[in-house]
């Protein structure tokens, strides 16, 4: 199952993000993802996975939406676009080329991430800009 | 609170394995040595293809061997009996390389000897034709294994494995009188999902066929020897990818 794994890649890139807000702590809604139906994972799987490991985090109940992006590739005899499939053994049903080039469908891209940040950081999580009356 | 805020991140999902895999890569290309990931399903004859080509091409490249395997040590074994340094990465439970254990093996390696020694350097993977596909480990080149035995229809049930393929080897074909498979059949599907990958019929048990998939590592390592130098043997600078040679 390299849907953890694959998770485990998507927390590390997420906790990146973080950073950029420091100290604040967003509070993540959805996070965005496309997913090429041309690739080894299984959405399902992959939504699971991300429940069971943000639960007890900062990232908890932020939720995982993901885009199927069909796969799509080009006949490079006649220029057209096509849906390769594996019933025709992915050939352009135009001119039965074999899948040359693929136009989308490797797709594991992370799109986009919804939040909302607090009016102020926390105050434990605030820089302590108290300057001490002089002397 | 805020109004809701949308950030577009546009990054790969797997970016932490590919930076790594980029940093491994960055260091084979500062070390001038190509770099092999050999991937297939549980018993297709990785190690015994390996076994025949590290014995074949010792007499001119210094290779080293990084082991994949979810348990046991008994490739490494293997391997080790031919005489090349081998360094087993035990993956527990994991059914794929990554490029963090690549990295923790060749540290492992860099005790016993200097990489910038090696021509090349082969890294089997964890036998699965679904993980290993979509995880880099900073390999120059994908070599997948299909035995005749696995049936025609597996490129087609795995396209995956088989398009991210530089070169597929078409393995155990000293069994084809004895089954009912062509392996036209198969080298048709490969070519269906991949058409610029190379193929070669080959049996490790016969020697049938190594001679061709050996001369297209030749032309690989040619390839890797002869593109540019890195410009600054740093793995902090991005080096080119070097270009795939049929």
């Amino acid at each position: 199952m390299h849907e953890v794994d694959m998770t485990k890649c998507l927390l590390l890139s997420m906790n990146q993000w973080k950073q950029q807000h420091a100290p604040t702590i967003p509070s993540v809604q959805q996070v965005h993802l496309q997913v090429g139906t041309f690739t080894c994972v299984e959405p399902e799987q992959l939504v699971f996975t991300w429940r069971v490991a943000v639960q007890a985090s900062w990232l908890a109940g932020a939720e995982l939406v993901i885009e199927a992006v069909p796969l799509v590739g080009r006949c490079l005899q006649c220029n057209a676009t096509y849906n390769p499939s594996p019933d025709s053994a992915y050939r352009s049903p135009c001119c039965d080329h074999p899948m040359e080039e693929i136009v989308s469908g490797r797709e594991l891209r992370i799109r986009s991430v919804e939040y909302t940040l607090p009016e102020s950081p926390p105050a434990s999580l605030q820089p302590s800009l108290a300057v001490a009356p002089a002397a | 609170m805020h109004m809701p805020l949308e950030d577009t991140l546009g990054l790969n999902l797997l970016a932490a394995n590919q930076h790594q895999a980029q940093h491994n890569r960055q260091h084979f290309d500062a070390w001038r040595l190509l770099c092999l990931n050999v991937m297939s399903s549980p018993g297709a004859g990785k190690t015994s293809l390996l076994e025949r080509s590290l014995a074949a091409l010792a007499p001119e490249f210094a290779m080293a061997v990084l082991e994949g395997d979810m348990t046991t040590l008994l490739d490494a074994e293997r391997l080790e009996a031919v005489g090349v340094p081998v360094v087993p990465i035990t993956t527990g439970r994991a059914c794929h390389l990554d490029a963090a254990m690549v990295s923790g093996g060749l540290k492992i390696l860099r005790q016993r000897l200097d990489p910038a020694s090696l021509d090349l350097l082969w890294v089997e993977n964890v036998g699965n034709l679904v993980c290993p596909a979509e995880f880099e480990i900073g390999e120059h080149r994908k070599v997948a294994l299909l035995s005749v035995t696995e049936g025609d229809d597996k490129p087609l049930k795995y396209p995956v494995m088989f398009r991210e393929a530089d070169c597929v080897l078409i393995t155990k074909v000293d069994l084809l009188p004895y089954l009912p498979v062509q392996v036209e059949r198969i080298e048709a599907h490969i070519q269906q999902v991949n058409p610029r990958c190379a193929v070669f019929q080959v049996s490790a048990s016969s020697g049938v066929g190594l001679e061709a998939w050996h001369d297209w590592l030749r032309r690989q390592r040619a390839a890797l020897a002869s593109a540019a130098a890195p410009a600054v043997a740093d793995p902090a600078v991005s080096a080119p990818e070097p270009v795939l040679v049929p």
